[in-house]
Parts: C-alpha cells; structure tokens; sequence
C-alpha cells in the first residue's frame, strides 16, 4: 500500500469538504435509483402525484441526467384522486419526458367500489392494493419504485429500500434480506420482484427544505386556498365535485385549508392553514403538531393497520 | 415546540448528519433512550404523543410514566413479545445535525441485524445497565460494532438513577470497558452517565450526576467530528451505469467511494488497467469543478476507454488491489452454515462475480476475541475466510476504503444475502505480481501463442454439420499459426470416454470429463474446439461455469430436426427410428437449445465452409486471435 500511503501524504492539504445532510440524502437516493436501473430488466417507477413522488421524479431526472430515466412512470388511478392531482400528474409527465401509464382496477370499477359504500378498508384493498398487483403483473415490472419513507410510521421504520416482494406480491417481513452498506441485492426469481424505496432515509422535513431548495413543482393543494370542506368523524373534507354525496341538509363551507397528505379523495383531510407560499410550508411543518398520517383516514382503521396493508401488498 | 424558530431553517446548507446505532441487552433501555430522544428533542406530535399515552397504559412497563420504548417497537409481533426483533430506522433532529437512528436487537440471534446497522453507522452508543456492568453482549457489540469499521463510541452507562447516582458505580464500569476495548482501534471513546427513564445526561446535563463534568449524549452526538477523510483517500468511484443518451455522450455514473475528482485528474479503469483523463463531472445543476466522496455524479473522459458496470474509476497514482484469492472476515447471516467449497456471488461495490470458500482460516470468538478452528461458520459466528474468484477483482483493503473492501455474499438458489465480508488482503496478488515473479501461467503460455486461448463449444442435434464446421474452423485458424485442438463427441469415445454408455448418467459423465479436458486445454493455452451434441443446457452450463468469463463460447449449429434426419449422413436417425438406438436427441430424447449462445449458426441454408468463416470472424472481432494484453500495469 505504499502508494497509497504516499497520496494520503501529498493530498492531505486538501480543504474538508463536508457535505449537508441534504446533498447526502440525494446522493444515497441517486445511487438507489442508478442501482435499480443497471440491475434489473423492467424497473417502474410509481407516481403518487404527492410531494414525495414529486421529490422522486425530480431525482430520477438528476439520476440519469443527460439521459431521460430509463423507466416509465406508473399511476394507480383510483377514480377518487382529486382533478388538480390529475391536471398536475399529465403536466409533470409531459414537461419531464416520462412514459406515463395509468391502470385502474377494471372489475372494481365495473361496481363502482368507493368508499362511502364499501368502507375505506375494502375500498383501499381492491382499488389500490389489487390494482398496483394486477399493473405489476401486466406489465411483468421487476422492480418498483415507491415515496415510502420511514419516518412515516412505526413498521415502516423497519422496511428495507430493497424490499423483496414474492410472486404473488406478498411481503413477510421474516424473508427480508439483511443490507449493508450499500450493497443492495436485487436478485430474484421469475415473478418475484422488489419494491424499491429511494427515500427511506428522508423526514418530512428533509422533503419539504429539499422541495423549497430546488424549486419542485407541488400540486397546487398543499398551499392554502378557499376552499369547500365538509365535517366528517372530526375531519375536514374537500368538497372536490359531486363524486362527494352530500348527506342532507349537508352544506359544503368556505375554509382555507390545504392538505399535509394528498392520498385518494375523501380520505385524505385537509387541515385549517395560512400557508401559501413554500416558505410558509415549511414554518407551519415546524411548529406542527399532528403528525403527518393522522390525516390519513386509512391508518386508522386497526391497530397496525399498515403493517397488515404491507403483508397485502399495499406500498 | 414554541414559535420561535430556529435560525437555521431555512438554511439547510448548513446542517450536517450523523447516522449512529444503538446496541445494548434486552433490557438496558435501548429504545426507551431513542423514545426520550425523539421525545425531548420535539420530534413528536401531539396526536403520537396521544397514542403513547394510550399504548403506555396498555402495554407499558413504567407504571404511569409514559413508556418511550412503546414510541419504536414497530412490528405487530414484537410488540406482543416485547423485544426488538429487526433494525429500525429513527429520525430526529436538531438545529444543527439531522440524525439517523440504526436500532438493532440486542439478542445474540440477532447479531446479523447489528452488523446490517453498524454498517451504515459513524459512530455506536452502547449501552449497558449501570447494575449489571459489562455483559457477554457488551463484549459481543463492541467487537461487532469495531469489525464493521466503526471508530467513535458512546459507552451509554443507563440506569444510573438505579444505582443512586454514584460515581463508583459508573468509573468501575468505564475503567473496565476501556480495558475489554483497548484492542479494537476505537478513536473516540466517550462515557456518559444517563438515564433514559427520567432524562439525566440525555440532551442536558443533570445535576443529580455532578462529578460528571463531559458532555450529555446529545451534545456529544451534536458535536463529534467522525468525517472519516475519506476526501484524502486516493479517489475511487465504483461505475453503476454507463450514460449513454445519444452517440455523442458516454458517461459513467457512479458515487464516489473515497477521494476527490476534478477535470483533467489522471484515472485509469481497475481492473483493465486501461488509462485516461477526466473531461468533465456532468450533473444535471451543471459541471462541477470538483467532487468529493459520497457525491453521486457522472463522469466523462478524454478517451474512448472501455468502461463498463463494475469497473472502478482510480486515481492513477494510487489504483487499487486486483486478486483473484482473498482473504477477508465474513459474519455468516445464513441457517445453512459456510462450509469451505461453497459456492456464492460476491457482490463488491458495483461488481457482482462468482466466488467459492477456498478455505476457512479460523472463526473468531466475538466475546474472548480469540481465534478457534473451525470446520463451518454458523448463523451469526464471525470467521477468517479465503475466497477464489472466478475473475479478478479491484478492491482497497476494508479498513482503509470501506466502500470499495465490503462486500455480501449471496446463494444462488435461494438469492439470499447469506453473508457479509470486508477484505483484508488479496491472498494470492494478481496485481502486484512482478515479472520476475511471475509463474509459467495461463496468460503466459497463451501470450505466446499470440492469442486467447477459449473454448468454442458446438452444440446442436446429430447430422446438424457441427463436425464439419468444426474441422473447418480448426484448419482456418492453424492455417493462420493459431494453436488448436478439437474434442470429437465420436472421437473422444474411442478412448477417453470408451468405458461410458448411453445412459443419462454415462451422457452426463461424458460430457463432465470433456468439460474438464477443455478447462487444461484451455490452460495450455490453445483454442479448443468441442463438438459434441450436448443436448442438456445444465452441462453446457456446466462447462461454462468451469472456464472464466470469455472463455467458452457457446455455437448453436441451429439445423433444424427434420433437415438433419433428411441428411441422415450416419444412418443413426433411422436406427434410432426402427427402435435400434434408445436415448437418441431428437428421437425419444429432448435437445435443449441454447437461450443465448455467442453465435448461432444457420445450419440449414449456409454451408459449412460460410459457417466456419462466421466463427474466425467472430475471434477476430472479440480479440481471441490477439496475445492477452500486459497486465503489469500496477505500480
């Protein structure tokens, strides 16, 4: 190792270049996402249309750059996410020359599964779960890319960012392979697969400086507005058109609100806020008090309701 | 959290992060202390904090008090079992370092979750019970924790309220610990009092501890340098991906592993040890000027280099280790145990090859630190290992690059990561092999025969024309003074194999001892030819596996069925036809053809003198028919 010796010798008058813990995050979620590519022979990437699949898209692009990412998008379209999010995932698609497919779970929209009539539980099943494992196998994806981070809830803090997934999509977390360092294994079999996610390591927080940092684009409802909300079980509603049956004598009222959580249309609450601007974003995240999934309907259906989603196949 | 924000928020630019684990026994409060970090530094809402109040009066084992480890036992079965089962990540924050928590178990079973966390860990707090001391766990973490290339240390004394605070209790317990660790080359070493119940040393000092005059574990945590200079390592960046967008752009994207890279440095490709400059770090904010270790970027070169996944980017002052035997520490991870002549994948930065245990030096005892001998490595036993490779590997000892000296191990039935390693050494130094020293080889002998020497494998059903493209082939090539030999299916009967017959375990032993004559044909140096039927892609994948890569080169002659049995040139067909041959390819035995042989000859509508010529070409073009190039390229 002598040479070695010697360059640590000559070069140890070099400044100490410290990276923040922004540019590490995104470095980490680069290397998943080129990992991803080189290894495995049909990867997809899924959009969410949320502010953690827009920070997912914006370092697919830094990933591959000059390159376009080699992977299409692919949107599990409930029939229940807000027009904006819609408007917003088309636009974003275009603009950043990604191959966008949407599938949606034909036999449950034949009848009309929903959630006021089949109860968020049954609803979530058959119209996100059944319909990302019938999009997965369609297309035959070996690899797909989720927003899921670990600081959103306790048994996501023990997922792995290379999560093995069996033919049948099942998870268990007994069959989770150990990783270290960052030597991810993306082995698997025909019709197994791996759910991959990017932004394990990243807080709410990190996404939103991050988003303020480099000027993301967000869907236009996590800022503030007028706009029409309806009271349900202690949570505020958007009334977002007349997919929403209003109960009688029910009136929609005027609020300024805006959503921490864009999920599917009424699950996801809004919450009473001033912030219009980015900035105005990130110092309300800062003196928040409720934790981000609370607006989430979904989470609160059973205890450990979202490790039992997991083992289903919901991401 | 009050409303007075911090100054820093909209700074992100200047907060650092520190990614540390935790490890103590079951019961010396490992996640009560992360719970009362996450809940003293603010990191909680009110609607956790709700649910905590909640699951404490459930579940909890703090009377009233609110029970913090509630805040992280996440999966639904250990919650019930009340022990922590696998790693978890925790996040918190202050104003000026973002932390991530690696939460590992503390049970012996699970030795392999603490080495997954301290992998990706600067720095370990272990815990111990302020009653109990140092335990066989304490030993067993910090040798762990110490073999996974961990410098800094937080020797947390918890419980400290238990035993009243005092002094004695604490420095017998540091005295000691300092002593079990002296021979494990931690840097930093610092011991704080604490009590995660109550909150004593955790982000404040205490005055109930006032001969403790060092920092609380926050503030510790805030503040400890663990940059590992990895900027003033010689610069190496395993390529990912090679970026390719248009036939102007040929880029090769990588995280730099050590070092630092700006246009215009010297780099060579490990292990090619081909040579060029750095043109330019393309990133999509724009080129860089420089970039240093742990930056994800795309380099180009001054040169048309072959660079492909794999390869490593060096500084061509200091170029890493190149080897086809190691030696390196595995901690097995796997209930089937390691047994030398196990076969795996190594998968080293970016560079996945084939690997076998070609020995078990000894395991180690990770609570005396003593070396045993040992025949196999079971679940969670940490060993010394030699490894064959089947191609040369470019590596950097663990200790001095981790990033380019760490590597898994994976089975190739199940695709479990079984193991993980870290180089020590290359045992047998491909690299820096001097002329002098160098032994009659396999590259020697083909260098001077002035060209590479391979297998070319002839496969396809009887009367396909594989024999006669074969013999034209070698005629070709000795015309143009190549060295060659051709293995004759009909030949090779006549002696070597004339004790085998037709059965599937004759056929399969045939074609074993044909495989085997082709790998010391091989290494003698010359072209080898073999045409044999070969109908089973388990024995041709079989003879593959024997040679190095590039060193068999699989021929489909792709004549179909009906076109051989009209040539008929040996009468067999209708033998086997009329019931005179059992077992014959084709007839009443299936012929697998190859999924994806190098070449694919059309038997059918070529002749055979075209189809010879198809396979000299294709030596020509993959560089067969040139001596192998100086591989004495390491300083």
């Amino acid at each position: 190792m002598s040479a070695l010796e010697t360059s640590l010798t000559a070069s140890s008058g070099l400044p100490a270049d410290r990276l923040t813990h922004l540019q590490r995050l995104e470095a980490e979620s680069i290397f998943i996402m080129r990992e991803v590519a080189a290894e495995f022979a049909n990867p997809v990437m899924l959009y969410s249309i949320g502010k953690d699949s827009a920070v997912m898209l914006h370092l697919a692009v830094k990933a591959f750059y000059p390159s376009p990412p080699p992977f299409p998008l692919l949107h599990i379209d409930t029939g229940w996410k807000f027009r904006e999010m819609i408007a917003f995932r088309d636009r974003m698609a275009r603009e950043l020359g990604f191959r966008l497919l949407v599938h949606t779970n034909a036999e449950g929209a034949a009848q009309n599964v929903n959630p006021f009539d089949h109860g968020s539980s049954l609803y979530t099943t058959v119209m996100k779960t059944d319909a990302l494992k019938q999009a997965l196998s369609l297309h035959g994806f070996d690899a797909a890319f989720g927003g899921a981070r670990r600081d959103e809830e306790k048994s996501r803090a023990k997922e792995r960012i290379f999560s093995f997934r069996t033919a049948n999509h099942g998870w268990d977390p007994k069959s989770q392979r150990p990783e270290l360092w960052n030597l991810f294994n993306a082995r698997v079999k025909p019709g197994e697969s791996i759910r991959v996610f990017p932004l394990s390591n990243w807080t709410e927080l990190d996404i939103w400086q991050y988003i303020l940092a480099e000027h993301i684009p967000i869907v236009p409802l996590y800022f503030a507005a007028e706009r029409p909300v309806v009271w349900r079980g202690g949570q505020m509603i958007m009334v977002d058109d007349t997919r929403l049956p209003l109960a009688p004598g029910e009136v929609p009222e005027q609020r300024k609100v805006r959503f921490r959580t864009l999920g599917c249309y009424p699950l996801t609450a809004a919450i009473d806020s001033e912030a219009d601007t980015l900035e105005a974003i990130v110092r309300e995240m800062l003196v928040a008090r409720t934790s981000e999934r609370s607006g989430r309907l979904i989470d609160h259906d059973e205890a450990a309701s979202m490790e039992k989603k997991k083992r289903e196949g919901y991401f | 959290m009050n409303a007075a924000l911090p100054a820093d928020l909209f700074r992100p630019e200047t907060k650092s992060l520190l990614r540390f684990l935790t490890c103590g026994s079951v019961d010396d409060g490992k996640s009560t202390l992360i719970g009362r970090l996450l809940y003293d530094t603010k990191l909680l809402f009110d609607d956790q904090v709700a649910t905590l109040a909640s699951d404490s009066r459930k579940y909890g084992t703090a009377g009233d008090d609110l029970d913090f480890a509630l805040l992280v036992d996440g999966l639904a079965a250990e919650r019930e079992q009340g022990i922590t089962i696998d790693v978890a990540y925790r996040f918190f924050a202050t104003e000026r370092r973002k932390f991530i928590v690696a939460d590992t178990p503390g049970h012996e079973q699970y030795t392999r979750n603490m080495a997954t966390g301290a992998s990706n860990s600067d720095l370990a707090v272990i815990l111990v019970d302020a009653r109990q001391g140092i335990l066989t766990q304490t030993r067993r973490h910090s040798f762990i924790v110490s073999l996974l290339g961990i410098r800094h240390v937080v020797l947390a004394v918890n419980k400290i309220d238990l035993v009243d605070f005092a002094q004695d209790a604490f420095d017998t317990i540091v005295a000691e610990y300092r002593a079990l660790v002296a021979g494990l080359g931690f840097e930093t070493l610092q011991a704080v009092p604490i009590s995660a119940r109550h909150g004593d040393n955790v982000i404040a000092g205490s005055d109930r501890t006032p001969w403790y005059e060092g920092p609380s574990l926050l503030r510790h945590l805030e503040t400890i340098d663990v940059a590992r200079d990895a900027e003033r390592l010689p610069f190496r960046l395993p390529v990912q991906w090679v970026n390719r967008p248009n036939l102007d752009f040929r880029g090769f994207s990588g995280t730099i592993a050590s070092g630092a890279v700006a246009p215009g440095d010297a780099v060579i490709v490990a292990p090619s040890g081909r040579s060029s400059r750095v043109k330019a770090i393309v990133t999509a904010d724009g080129d860089l000027p420089r970039a240093v270790a742990g930056q994800s970027v795309t380099l180009t070169l001054t040169d048309e280099v072959d660079v492909s996944r794999g390869d490593i980017l060096s500084a061509a002052t200091a170029r890493p280790e190149l080897a086809d035997q190691v030696d390196a520490h595995v901690i097995w991870m796997a209930e089937t145990p390691l047994t030398p002549g196990g076969a795996y994948l190594m998968k080293v930065g970016t560079r996945t090859v084939g690997t076998s245990v070609a020995a078990l030096h000894h395991k180690i005892n990770v609570t005396t630190y003593g070396e045993e001998p040992a025949r196999t490595l079971a679940l969670n036993e940490v060993g010394s290992v030699q490894f064959s490779l089947r191609d040369p590997i470019a590596f950097d000892p663990f200790d001095i690059i981790p990033g380019t000296g760490a590597f898994i191990l994976i089975d190739r039935m199940s695709n479990q990561t079984v193991g993980a390693g870290m180089i020590r050494r290359a045992r047998r130094q491909a690299s820096n092999v001097h002329w002098q020293d160098l032994q009659v080889s396999k590259t020697a002998r083909a260098a001077l025969n002035h060209q590479k020497p391979v297998v070319l494998w002839f496969t396809g059903v009887s009367g396909a024309g594989k024999s006669a493209i074969a013999a034209l082939v070698e005629k070709k090539l000795h015309a143009a003074f190549r060295h060659t030999y051709v293995l004759d299916g009909d030949n090779v009967r006549h002696g070597l194999n004339k004790d085998l017959g037709f059965t599937d375990a004759d056929r399969v032993e045939n074609i074993r001892r044909v495989a085997e004559v082709a790998k010391l044909f091989v290494d003698a140096g010359l072209i080898t030819i073999v045409s044999f039927i070969s109908p089973f892609r388990a024995e041709r994948r079989f003879a593959r596996d024997l040679l190095q890569e590039g060193e068999f080169v699989e021929i489909h002659v792709d004549t179909p069925l009906a076109v051989a049995e009209a040539r008929d040139v040996k009468g067999l067909y209708s033998k086997a036809r009329a019931g005179l041959i059992k077992n014959f390819t084709g007839i009443d035995s299936p012929y697998e053809p190859p999924e994806a042989p190098e070449l694919r000859l059309d038997g059918a509508n070529q002749t055979a003198e075209e189809l010879a010529d198809r396979v000299v070409a294709y030596l020509a073009d993959n560089g067969y028919l040139e001596g192998p190039e100086n591989r004495d390229w390491i300083i």
